[in-house]
């Protein structure tokens, strides 16, 4: 029988597990993630009570300016980009945990003034905090920081943990992802390491686990003999906004398709892992990855198709093309629109087509996983006079009306055997009653939990990028002009080029 | 927004269902992106008189709320039923967003009704969802009549001002439904803290060591006070005997712990603004302390070691306020906590 000590009795029944004391360092605490994402998640996650008890926050950027400053700078962003207006005894009590340290990240008094402060917290509460460093800075710093934590000993302590939390792109390709990756794992082990895809943290995501595993009706039909395709579409309405310097290095590929749009892939198409703990979910992602070949060059033109948005129609107003657009290059390369499709070679899925398609500028919002269920054999109905047996699909909503569709066929009332396509629908706001949390209040969470099943693993990013990398390489040796789609289309007519035979992607 | 509204005058159950039914239709037909919420039936039994301030609780709860209200006012002598349904939505206003459609039926009846409020109800409930039944006004009769019908009871058990018997009743109502007490709820913040303190293995070893326990509680909240000792009795193995109530309304008592005994206590805090808790005092045989109260922006943490450290710090949590912790209970209609029934046998054995 276990005894006190080693388990803690007054956990049972608990909605919230403890956390242990964590001291949060964010590197890149003035930026726009900071303000945008991470200060108002942490302050949701103060509001609800899930902090661990024992909570301190060291912000870490280059302008200079003393705590008082930094504080007013999170009040600010908190109240403007909180999901719920703050309480104010609330928000006071979590700024006076935090602290500023105001450096370059390449300049050792950054990492002097850090080790000062959490030392002196340390010793103040008379317990050793556990640090987790946020990297929500430019990818280009994070071998840097990481490197000069571990110079310093940051990296370890004693009777307490230490983690790393990098944000994405986790490099622009396969050698960059893995240079990444062993600067990182240089001075961190990949326990350590958590790598941020917020994809990971919504709850529609997370529940697909649930729906394919949960749910007996589902498995059966998993495979290659009942499934016919696979269409996994990342739909945006905006444009790049003030993102040009990121996007035009990056585009969809990089931006949307190699990681969310793979993780969701993998999720949909993994093996049963024995548990739900972070290795074997991870494991079983990873060879669904391995398993995914990537196209010869000479056949990316063939499985891939990329576009750019003209002008057009965007969200009830005229909006420019991509070239047109504010810090774009007008010989930009660069594609807004990516479509492909890939087949995952294992016994459970091969010869079934993939498709992903994700662009900026389409005619709606819309993130969603559509599962096209093979024919009946024969159809014994009659098809004159109404819409006729179509395949079975399952579409799983990820965002913005999350939830899950199934369209059967149905008889029409009436004399005659006429059939027609009916939805039986399931809306996660119909079904439960609380709003899903931010990813973000997810993810932190789970970094000062310790808990990395949501988080990408470092072969998981590199096999990811060598799915990704020989596309990129052909694209690099076609220059010209790409084709254009109208802003607030469907998408380029090309997308259909990849397509079987017969098939068309989903309407947006 | 509201979508439609149907009333009648003396009416019958299958004429409720019949118009929610034929309401639901119509809006379906209309297709404005609406679906009707399917989380839970409530069925909640006021007193007409109190009936506007129990909406009003209702409609606070925010984003906790139930797919299907019935709200039956029971007013006296009355021998006819006179009910509305109404449909309304959430609208956000974003036409690509589905709104989620909630019901309500509201019924008005005599006490005469409540014996049979199961045939009354059971045509109005939505097959294959959780069904609770709450009756803040008291009205046992009726919640005996759903025994067959709820699978929920939702209460608090601070509302009657005799704990013992409160404890009782809960203990009746576990016999044959799942029971959701806003007492209890009312201490979650408080269990998560104390879970929390003793959760590093280095402190673990204390809980064995607790010698003291002071609970601190407004006047009205007896019942939360006691379910916080139940909870740390039967988390922690203790056999709780008899609390005595002293002077003050102050209660004392004592608990086994193996071969030793562990103090306990409850406190009336007479300055406390909203009910439950207000502070707690675990004190070990060594002569460490700690003590979590009520403060501003969660709750104010005071650890004092047995070589003479103190601290202080405050452990972050907006109050839920009277609304969130009936949202909370609602919530909690489709939870189950393994906790609630053995702590409330160990409050049981401390009123007995």
């Amino acid at each position: 029988m276990a005894t006190v000590e080693q388990e803690n009795p007054l956990t049972e029944g608990l909605e919230r597990a403890p956390v242990h004391p964590t001291t949060l360092i964010i590197f890149g605490a003035t930026g726009d993630l900071a303000q945008r994402k991470l200060l108002p998640a942490i302050y949701n996650l103060a509001h609800e009570g899930a902090l661990p008890e024992r909570f301190n926050l060291i912000g870490i950027a280059r302008s200079e300016q003393p705590d008082d400053e930094y504080r007013d700078f999170a009040r600010e962003a908190i109240e403007k980009h909180s999901r719920r207006p703050p309480d104010e005894t609330v928000l006071n009590s979590l700024l006076e945990r935090m602290r500023y340290v105001g450096a370059s990240f390449d300049d050792p008094a950054a990492y002097e003034g850090l080790a000062n402060i959490a030392r002196e917290l340390d010793d103040e509460a008379g317990v050793p905090f556990n640090r987790v460093f946020y990297l929500a800075t430019a990818p280009s710093f994070f071998e840097t920081i990481a490197r000069a934590l571990g110079e310093r000993g940051l990296d370890r302590r004693e009777g307490a943990e230490v983690r790393l939390v990098v944000e994405k792109p986790f490099g622009h390709d396969l050698a960059s992802a893995r240079e990444l990756n062993r600067g990182l794992l240089s001075v961190f082990d990949e326990r350590q390491i958590f790598r941020i895809d917020h994809y990971l943290g919504k709850e529609t995501v997370q529940n697909m686990l649930v729906l394919r595993f949960g749910n007996g009706i589902f498995e059966p039909l998993w495979n290659r003999s009942y499934i016919d395709n696979v269409q996994i579409t990342a739909a945006e309405d905006i444009g790049i906004g003030t993102r040009a310097e990121y996007y035009d290095r990056s585009g969809a590929l990089r931006d949307i398709v190699q990681n969310h749009l793979l993780q969701l892939l993998t999720i949909l198409s993994m093996e049963p892992p024995v548990s739900f703990s972070a290795d074997e979910v991870r494991n079983e992602k990873v060879k669904v990855l391995h398993a995914i070949k990537p196209p010869e060059p000479d056949d990316v033109s063939k499985r891939v198709v990329r576009a750019q948005y003209a002008a057009g129609v965007a969200e009830g107003k005229e909006v420019p093309g991509y070239l047109e657009e504010q810090g774009v290059a007008t010989d930009s390369e660069t594609e807004t629109f990516v479509s492909l499709r890939l087949g995952v070679d294992n016994w459970r899925w091969a010869g079934v087509p993939i498709y992903l398609r994700a662009g900026k500028r389409l005619a709606r919002r819309v993130t969603e996983i559509a599962v096209t269920l093979k024919p009946v054999p024969h159809l014994a109905f009659q098809q004159s006079g109404s819409l006729g047996v179509q395949p079975n699909q399952l579409i799983l909503n990820v965002q913005p009306n999350e939830g899950v569709s199934l369209s059967l066929v149905a008889k029409i009332p009436g004399a005659r055997m006429r059939v027609r396509p009916v939805h039986m629908e399931f809306a996660y706001g119909t079904s439960f009653m609380s709003q899903s949390p931010e990813a973000y209040e997810r993810l932190i969470l789970d970094t000062m939990r310790g808990d990395a099943t949501l988080f990408a693993r470092d072969d998981e990013v590199e096999a990811a990028w060598g799915i990704v990398d020989p596309i990129l390489e052909a694209w690099s040796h076609a220059s010209g002009p790409l084709p254009q789609y109208a802003a607030g289309s469907q998408g380029p007519s090309e997308a259909g080029a990849i397509l079987e035979p017969g098939m068309e992607w989903r309407p947006l | 927004m509201t979508v439609e509204v149907w009333t009648a005058e003396n009416t019958t159950p299958a004429d409720i269902d019949a118009a929610l039914r034929k309401l639901l239709e119509e809006q379906h037909v209309r297709g404005e992106g609406l679906a009707p919420a399917r989380v839970l039936n409530m069925v909640t039994v006021v007193d007409a008189a109190w009936r506007g301030e129990v909406l009003n609780r209702l409609e606070r709860v925010g984003r906790y709320h139930p797919s299907r209200t019935i709200l039956c006012a029971v007013e006296d002598g009355r021998e006819t039923i006179d009910a509305s349904a109404r449909l309304s939505a959430d609208g956000t206003g974003d036409p690509n967003l589905i709104s989620v459609v909630e019901e309500r039926v509201d019924i008005r009846m005599g006490e005469t009704h409540l014996r049979r409020l199961d045939a009354i109800v059971d045509p109005l409930i939505l097959p294959d969802l959780t069904t609770v039944v709450w009756a803040p006004h008291g009205h046992h009769d009726a919640i005996e009549a759903m025994r067959g019908l709820a699978d929920v009871v939702l209460l608090d058990a601070s509302d009657d001002p005799n704990p013992g018997r409160a404890i009782q009743w809960v203990c009746h109502l576990q016999d044959y439904a799942y029971v959701v007490d806003l007492a209890w709820l009312r201490g979650t913040p408080w269990r998560e803290r104390i879970a929390a303190t003793f959760d590093p293995p280095e402190w673990r070893p204390t809980l064995r060591q607790i010698s003291k326990v002071v609970v601190r509680h407004r006047p009205d909240s007896v019942v939360s006070g006691v379910l916080m000792l139940g909870w740390l009795s039967s988390r922690l193995g203790w056999s709780p005997g008899s609390l005595v109530e002293g002077d003050g309304g102050r209660r004392h008592g004592r608990a086994r712990a193996g071969k030793t005994e562990v103090a306990l206590q409850l406190d009336p805090a007479h300055d406390l603004g909203a009910p439950g808790l207000g502070g707690i005092t675990l004190e070990t045989a060594d002569g460490s302390m700690l003590s979590l109260d009520r403060s501003e922006g969660g709750l104010a943490a005071k650890r004092h070691t047995r070589d003479g450290r103190e601290s202080s710090w405050v452990v972050l949590g907006a109050s839920r306020g009277e609304a969130g912790i009936l949202g909370e209970g609602i919530r909690q209609a489709l939870l189950r906590d393994p906790t609630y029934g053995p702590a409330v046998r160990c409050a049981g054995a401390m009123l007995s």
